[in-house]
């Protein structure tokens, strides 16, 4: 593996005091140095994403609105806009909490704490890919959106339904569900078919007209599963790689290291790298 | 001494907590309050949308910033590698900018094509498009 390979190289180079040339560049090891610029490449990636994502919900005349979209709460609770979110945000950020904790305790050699602290980080992470799991659940399972339809529909107009939910006639003397523009909708699945409902628009040049719920920018349901998903994929691998090297600092290969607990910093470096992401996706997913 | 200077960096990590907590509860205040979850009615006006757009936007790149120089150690490392690593960055400023005015285009140009394809066709038909004197009307 090529971190192991740098190491190797590390501790080879250090009794000259350098990797190679007799000064260390940047005073860094070669591992650490080379972390901060995997992670900066990483950072151009997720970038790129974002702003893709920022062209087309600017490109779009309408988007769904996040909190609308995000208002469930596991045990059947809805209603509850981005407290979810913020539950795995929390989740995260304590996890990297725990990470600075193990790091220091590597700095003092102090095995067991490092363990106890890596296994706090891993359950954090494991219970943040757990709600990720749920979210995902709930969007694709309950609320029908996919990569490639997103029922969530916002109005551009104010008017009336001309429909119940189930998109059936309303019953005599029910009162009329209405909506103001900018309000978001979602679509639901009636027996097995979309109802895409009836209403009339009480506002603006189309007044009067008689219009059925449209789908939502189809791009929202792809953005969203690509980059939470790419965001999930990194904070997976970053729990496989605490699981190794937790296993690792338990069994005592880094007491025998010159270079002690060094890949503890390092696969920290990474790990707060997945929870600087998430304050990223964080913002343009649920807060904007 | 090496004892006590262990006890206040682990409080520092907890400080570090308490901050990125409080800051994250913030942003998610303001979020709802810019959308009217707090108070009824404020989302109709829009620069109270953008005031609370730009709060949340910086309060993130706080928190960037954070955990970039405290969790992540990059205060204590020397100035070469801190712009190594962070001024690529500022590379993306203009790709923000430059893609969501390309965004802004898109959207322009969707509409004008729109506007086109609801055009009556016999005024197209007989002069084809080149020939065809575009009236400021047609195209908006």
């Amino acid at each position: 593996m090529a971190t192991d390979t740098a190491l190797d190289h590390d501790i080879e180079v250090q009794s000259g005091d350098a990797w190679d040339g007799g000064k260390k560049p940047f005073k860094a090891s070669y591992g650490k140095l080379m972390m901060w610029y995997f992670l900066l490449s990483d950072a151009f990636t997720f970038s790129g994403f974002l702003i893709a994502y920022g062209a087309l919900r600017i490109s779009s005349p309408t988007w769904p609105v996040p909190d609308f979209v995000f208002q469930t709460f596991p045990g059947g609770i809805t209603g509850w806009p981005l407290i979810f979110v913020t539950v795995m945000s929390f989740l995260l950020i304590v996890s990297s909490v725990t990470m600075v904790r193990a790091v220091q305790e590597g700095a003092r050699e102090n095995r067991k704490g490092v363990v106890f602290w890596m296994i706090l980080t891993i359950i954090g992470g494991l219970g943040f890919l757990g709600c990720q799991a749920w979210e995902w659940t709930n969007l694709i399972g309950h609320e029908h959106m996919s990569v490639t339809t997103n029922p969530f529909g916002t109005h551009v107009e104010s008017g009336v339904y001309l429909e119940d939910a189930n998109g059936d006639a309303y019953a005599a003397g029910a009162t009329k569900e209405t909506f103001e523009a900018g309000e978001s909708y979602l679509i639901h699945k009636h027996n097995g078919d979309w109802v895409q409902r009836e209403y009339q628009v009480t506002s603006g040049t189309d007044e009067g007209t008689r219009m059925n719920q449209e789908f939502g920018p189809k791009a929202f349901g792809a953005l969203f599963f690509f980059i939470t998903g790419f965001h999930g994929f990194h904070v997976f691998s970053g729990v496989v790689f605490l699981i190794i090297i937790m296993l690792n600092a338990a069994s005592g290969v880094y007491v025998e290291r010159k270079n002690g607990y060094e890949m503890v910093e390092k696969i920290g470096l990474y790990w707060h790298f997945v929870d600087l992401v998430w304050v990223f996706v964080f913002l343009v997913f649920y807060l904007l | 001494m090496a004892h006590e200077n262990h006890e206040k960096a682990i409080k520092q990590v907890y400080i570090g907590l308490g901050i990125l907590a409080v800051i994250t509860l913030i942003e998610v205040g303001v979020s709802l309050f810019g959308k009217g979850h707090i108070i009824d009615g404020v989302e109709s006006n829009t620069w109270v949308i953008y005031i609370a757009a730009l709060l949340i936007i910086g309060l993130s790149l706080y928190k960037a910033k954070f955990i970039i120089y405290e969790f992540m150690h990059m205060r204590y490392e020397v100035p070469g590698l801190i712009r190594s690593v962070l001024l690529p960055v500022l590379l993306l400023v203009w790709a923000i900018i430059a893609f969501f005015l390309e965004g802004d285009y898109w959207k322009e140009k969707r509409n004008k094509v729109k506007v086109r394809n609801e055009m009556p066709a016999e005024k197209l038909v007989p002069q084809g498009m080149l020939d065809y004197e575009w009236s400021k009307e047609d195209l908006q």
